[in-house]
């Protein structure tokens, strides 16, 4: 458990001086410089002030002793910027000064990044401690979930949904809990969350720091090359509808930020993540490619002989796909119209032995396209 | 600081397809040689887009984990990672003996080392010989074996067919096998028959593809016969026509590839100590005596 007064370690107090002897420190509240005419160190944090010899460096008081520790975990244990800001966001450090942060630390600061919970917790020395686990299991007591401490295992947890299927998209709302990490570092703690969900750390950063690269929909048509440049033919109402189908936040937890273009943003919804999306992915774009194709064919008017209830449960249907919900349809849910009686019955009753709908012929001028070509592009290397 | 970055396909269908690139990263990442190792998909995250983004330092060295030169390597990955000034004569190709270029990526405005693919680098034929030992579970297996070493063939790309003749024959010079052939699956001479290319009752078929998928464990092990379908399996080795298949799959999962990406950066300046040797010691069979 961690404790609210941090002392301060001879390695901390020897940086501390190190530092000094170079140049001021200001930092976080904390404003430190060494006079060396006096050989004293004079710091200032934002409620005291001292000036202390070499020696009577170690009795600092606890609230700048925790200044000290504060500037030591983020300026030599913590590697990199952007670990450095990622760390600070998880503990609100833009929101509360260090002895206030101290005290909230003491019970955990928790933190959402996706469907992460990220909980920062004070170790003695100042240094912190993180631990990861899926939001739904926030409330579960931490033995009853499998414990890691490699943090690249995030990538290995990420990869399969709870019912065993592939995660192509990683920021999928799709990722399985039952997990913990219980005791990483700073540098650790980095490294799992972008497993989890790779480059979103990066990418939030540089958009905290207003210099987030967007590259719309028009700019990737321009890049695309090879089998991709079928894109390049994909009418603009149907990038609205792609975005407004995959970016959704039911389906991906980045936060949209790329449009058509600067100037023509799409109507959908770019969703409320944490992490921005800085241009369509390659699901999307692989995506867009078959709706490409699909969209070169011209509508046909067909005629069906539906009941009204048999049309609504064709809505059903689809909703159940697309929603998702299949799995959660009671088999004996008859009145379920994605029911899978429901749809044998109507498969039965409404299939011709061509499993044609009604009898309807796809093509009635009589040549055959199901409008699968079987190119699967370039995904089986 | 010095970075490596591992570059590879990825699938948005088959979730083994990056499982070797993770493996070989693990294992870099275990030699301490780079203060980091990243890798980054065509098909999966971080995408070739954004993956320099993730790296953080100033010497970095990307590795294309991919078979061939060609349309992967001189195109995508390159346009991808937005690198400045690229051109594929600067690796003074002919499409097997790529070095390395480099160049600024403009992603991080910070000059990295692009390197050739694993699949042509030389020290890829004792990835090969490795894996023949390791499906064997003999580590001096040789004589009285035949060696098919299986690509796509050039449909796709020509350099592809280039890189298995390149192996095959280097496996050849050295004498170790009986014979040593090389086999694809869309032109003659094809793996299909690969008892009739051989007089050899043995025979070890190792595909070079990086990755486990559709077409090293279900087209390959059922054109040969192993299998009349897939998903029962087969043994190794299976009988087919009198002879005895020994297939090793995707050569790219054999541990010893980790080295192949090593001597790339190497090649290209990184400074990796020892961690050649000790990739070779920790990768190899239990099989093997100690020591070499
Ligand atoms: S393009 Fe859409 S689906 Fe793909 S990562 Fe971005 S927000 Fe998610």
């Amino acid at each position: 458990m961690s404790v609210a007064e941090p002392t301060l370690s001879e390695t901390q107090l020897a940086a501390f001086r190190e530092q000094l002897a170079s140049d001021p420190i200001e930092y976080d509240g904390l404003a430190a410089e060494y006079d060396a005419d006096e050989d004293s160190y004079h710091i200032e944090t934002p409620t005291r002030q001292t000036t202390l010899t070499a020696d009577e460096l170690s009795t600092v008081d606890a609230e700048q002793a925790a200044y000290i520790s504060n500037w030591y975990f983020y300026t030599q244990e913590v590697g990199g910027e952007v670990t450095q800001a990622f760390c600070r966001w998880l503990e609100l450090a833009d929101d509360r000064a260090v002895p206030d942060r101290y005290d909230a630390l003491n019970s955990g600061i928790d933190r959402e990044w996706g469907q992460l919970r990220v909980t920062t917790t004070l170790a003695d020395d100042g240094a912190r401690r993180y631990e990861i686990r899926h939001v739904d299991d926030s409330d579960a007591d931490a033995d009853a979930l499998t414990t890691h401490t490699d943090p690249f295992d995030a990538r290995d947890i990420g990869t399969l949904d709870a019912k065993g299927r592939y995660r192509p998209l990683r920021t999928a709302p799709s990722l399985d809990s039952g997990w913990i990490f219980s005791e990483l570092t700073a540098n650790e703690v980095y490294d799992a969350v972008e497993a989890f969900y790779p480059a979103t750390v990066v990418n939030w950063h540089r958009e905290q720091r207003g210099e987030l690269d967007i590259d719309h929909w028009r700019d990737e048509q321009d890049r695309q090359s090879g089998i991709y440049n079928l894109i390049t033919v994909l009418p603009d109402e149907a990038v609205e509808w792609a975005a407004a189908a995959c970016c959704d936040d039911s389906q991906c937890l980045k936060r949209r930020e790329w449009e058509l273009s600067e100037d023509e943003p799409l109507d959908a919804d770019g969703g409320d993540g944490v992490f921005p999306c800085r241009e369509p992915c390659s699901m999307v774009v692989a995506a867009g490619r078959e709706w490409a194709k699909l969209e070169r064919d011209e509508t046909q008017t067909y005629e069906f002989e539906l009941t009204p209830s048999e049309k609504e449960q064709i809505e059903e249907i689809i909703d159940a796909v697309a929603d998702d919900e299949i799995d959660e349809i009671r088999e004996a849910d008859i009145g379920n119209g994605a029911n899978r009686w429901r749809a044998r019955y109507l498969r039965e009753k409404r299939f011709d032995d061509d499993g044609h709908l009604s009898g309807t012929p796809t093509h009635p001028d009589g040549h055959d396209d199901d409008g699968n070509d079987g190119d699967d592009g370039d995904d089986g290397e | 600081m010095q970075s490596l970055v591992i570059v590879a396909h990825g699938s948005h269908l088959n979730p083994d397809s990056a499982t070797p690139t993770h493996t070989h990263a693990d294992t870099i990442r275990a030699t301490g040689a780079f203060d980091e190792v990243r890798t980054g998909f065509w098909k999966e995250e971080p995408s070739l887009r954004e993956v320099l983004r993730t790296a953080r330092g100033d010497d970095i060295y990307v590795v294309p984990l991919f078979i061939s030169e060609g349309y992967f390597t001189e195109r995508v990955i390159p346009r991808e990672l937005r690198l400045e000034g690229w051109d594929p004569e600067l690796w003074g190709s002919d499409g097997i003996s790529a070095d390395t270029a480099t160049l600024v990526a403009s992603d991080i405005d910070t000059e990295v080392h692009y390197c050739g693919p694993v699949g042509t680098h030389e020290a890829m034929t004792d990835v090969l010989v490795r894996r023949a030992e390791s499906v064997t579970g003999d580590p001096s297996v040789g004589d009285g074996f035949g060696f098919a070493v299986v690509g796509h063939g050039t449909e796709r790309n020509e350099n592809s067919a280039k890189a298995i003749e390149y192996h095959t024959e280097r496996i050849r010079e050295t004498g170790r096998f009986d014979e040593v052939k090389a086999l694809f699956m869309d032109e003659e001479p094809e793996v299909d028959d690969v008892a009739d290319h051989f007089d050899s009752e043995d025979i070890i078929v190792v595909p070079l593809f990086i990755a486990d998928g559709f077409h090293t464990q279900e087209d390959i092990p059922e054109d040969m016969g192993l299998t009349d379908d897939y998903r029962d399996g087969y043994d190794v080795p299976s009988e087919v026509d009198g002879h005895r298949i020994w297939y090793g799959g995707a050569v790219g999962t054999e541990e010893l590839t980790a080295d192949v990406i090593l001597e790339r950066a190497a090649d290209a300046g990184a400074d990796i100590g020892d961690a050649i040797a000790r990739v070779r010691q920790r990768t190899k069979p239990t099989t093997q005596a100690a020591g070499d």
